[in-house]
C-alpha cells in the first residue's frame, strides 16, 4: 500500500488544468496512463532518473479509477488533496454553492474518530 | 536594532477575498460584517506603521511535497510570485508580487540556525494564501517587503507544539537582534478549529467549543494552558485540519507568555470560525 503514490497522483493531477480535465473525461484510462508514465517520475528530476518501484495495489487503483473518496479517506490519502480536485473536477455539476462540498461530507458522515491515518 | 511594531495572528479564509469583492446576487449576506471586521483589523497594523513584514504560514501542497518537507522553511529573496492556479480556480484569488526583505532572512536563518533551528531555506519560493491573505486583509497595497516563514502543519510527522511555541520566540528574538532602525511587524496565519472530512462546510467550525477555549488562550497569552490541552494527537479531534491550530501557537510564543492581546475580534463562519489577534510591545502601541 502506498499512501505516498495515492497523494502524489493527486498533487500532481489537481496542480495541472489539463490533467484535471483529462481525469474527469476518462478517469479509469486516465489512471492507467499516469501510472504507466509518471508514477515513477520524481518531481524536478530529469525522467531518466526516474524511480523503478512505485505502483498502485490493486484497491487504489481502482479508488482513483472511480474516484471513491469514501475509499480514498478510508485508505489515508490526504483529503485536502482529494477535496481539492474534487471540487475542481465536480463542483461545475452543482447548481447550490458549496453542493459539491457538503454532499462530499455526507459521503464520508460514517466515518467515527480516529479518522485513518493520513501520514505517509 | 530592529524594533517590533507589532506582533499579529489570524485565521487566513481564502474566500475572503472573493467574499469582499463580489456584488449584487453573488455577494453573501455575511460579507458586510466581515468586510467591516477585516476593516477594523487591518487599521491595527496600519497604526503600528511598519516598515517591513514576517509573514508565518504554511504552504498547502503547493510548492512543498512529500518528497522534500522542510518543517520549518524561510524564504530568501530579491521578489516573490504568489497564488497559484489552484488556488485562483477555487477561491479566485489573484496572481500577486511582493518584494522580498533579504538582509533581514538572511539575519533569521544565520541566527535562527545558531539558535538551535535548523531551519530550511528557499531561494525560488512562490508563496501561496497561507501568506497572501493577510496581505490581502491587513495590507493589500502590498507595498512592504517581506520575508516569509513556512511551517509544517500539514504533513504528519510535525514538529510537537512546543516547538512551535519555541520558534515563535525565536523568531522575535531574532528581529530584535537584526541591526536596522527598521520597524517589523511579525504577522502569522493558521486555522481554529477546521476539517476536510466529514465535519466540513457545516454552518459554524466543526468544533465551537475547542475554538472558545483556543480565543481565550491565545488572547489571554496562555501558553501554559495551551500546551497543557493540546498534543499532535488532540489536534485531530476539533477536526482533522486543525493542526494549522500550531502557527497560533507559534505566534503566541512570538507575542510573550502571558502577553493580552490589545485587539481581539472574532466571526462565527460557516466552515470555520475566523479570529483576529494584535499585540503591541509594551511601552507604546503605535507610531
Amino acid at each position: 500500500m502506498s499512501k505516498y503514490l495515492l497523494d502524489k497522483f493527486l498533487y500532481t493531477v489537481d496542480r495541472d488544468p489539463e490533467l484535471v480535465e483529462r481525469y474527469r473525461e476518462d478517469p479509469r484510462g486516465f489512471v492507467e496512463w499516469w501510472e504507466a508514465e509518471r508514477a515513477n517520475v520524481i518531481l524536478n528530476v530529469l525522467t531518466s532518473e526516474k524511480s523503478t518501484w512505485l505502483k498502485f495495489d490493486e484497491v487504489e487503483r481502482e479508488a482513483l479509477a472511480t474516484f471513491d473518496i469514501v475509499k480514498l479517506f478510508e485508505l489515508g490519502a490526504h483529503p485536502f488533496l482529494f477535496l481539492t480536485l474534487g471540487i475542481a473536477m465536480f463542483e461545475r455539476d452543482y447548481t447550490e454553492p458549496l453542493g459539491y462540498q457538503l454532499e462530499f461530507a455526507q459521503r464520508l458522515s460514517h466515518f467515527t474518530l480516529p479518522y485513518p491515518d493520513i501520514a505517509t | 536594532m530592529a524594533s517590533i511594531a507589532a506582533v499579529i495572528a489570524s485565521t487566513h479564509h481564502p474566500f475572503y477575498y472573493r467574499a469582499s469583492t463580489s456584488t449584487g446576487a453573488d455577494r453573501p449576506p455575511f460579507a458586510d460584517e466581515w468586510v467591516a471586521k477585516i476593516t477594523s483589523f487591518r487599521e491595527t497594523l496600519t497604526r503600528a506603521n511598519p516598515d517591513v513584514l514576517v509573514l508565518v504560514g504554511s504552504d498547502h501542497f503547493h510548492q512543498v511535497w512529500l518528497d522534500n518537507v522542510p518543517q520549518f522553511l524561510v524564504g530568501k529573496q530579491p521578489f516573490y510570485d504568489a497564488n497559484w492556479h489552484n488556488e485562483q480556480r477555487e477561491f479566485g484569488l489573484p496572481r500577486m508580487f511582493f518584494t522580498g526583505q533579504e538582509d533581514l532572512s538572511t539575519h533569521i536563518l544565520r541566527a535562527g540556525l545558531d539558535a538551535g533551528f535548523d531551519l530550511g531555506f528557499s531561494n525560488e519560493l512562490r508563496i501561496d494564501h497561507s501568506v497572501t491573505c493577510p496581505m490581502i486583509t491587513l495590507r493589500p497595497e502590498c507595498d512592504l517587503p517581506i520575508v516569509p516563514i513556512y511551517t509544517n502543519i500539514f504533513a504528519p510527522p510535525l514538529p510537537q507544539p512546543k516547538r512551535f511555541v519555541q520558534l515563535g520566540k525565536m523568531i522575535r528574538e531574532v528581529v530584535e537582534s537584526w541591526p536596522s532602525n527598521l520597524r517589523v511587524a511579525i504577522i502569522g496565519t493558521g486555522h481554529l478549529s477546521l476539517e476536510f472530512g466529514p465535519r466540513q462546510f457545516g454552518p459554524h467550525g466543526p468544533d465551537p467549543e475547542f475554538d472558545r477555549k483556543a480565543v481565550e488562550w491565545i488572547a489571554t497569552g496562555d501558553i501554559e494552558k495551551a500546551l497543557g490541552e493540546v498534543s499532535l494527537e488532540s489536534l485531530w479531534l476539533p477536526g482533522n485540519a486543525t493542526h494549522g491550530f500550531l502557527d497560533f501557537m507559534l505566534m503566541m510564543g512570538t507575542a510573550g507568555a502571558g502577553e493580552k492581546a490589545d485587539y481581539v475580534d472574532t466571526l462565527d463562519l460557516f466552515h470555520t470560525m475566523e479570529a483576529y489577534f494584535t499585540w503591541y510591545p509594551k511601552g507604546g502601541s503605535a507610531q
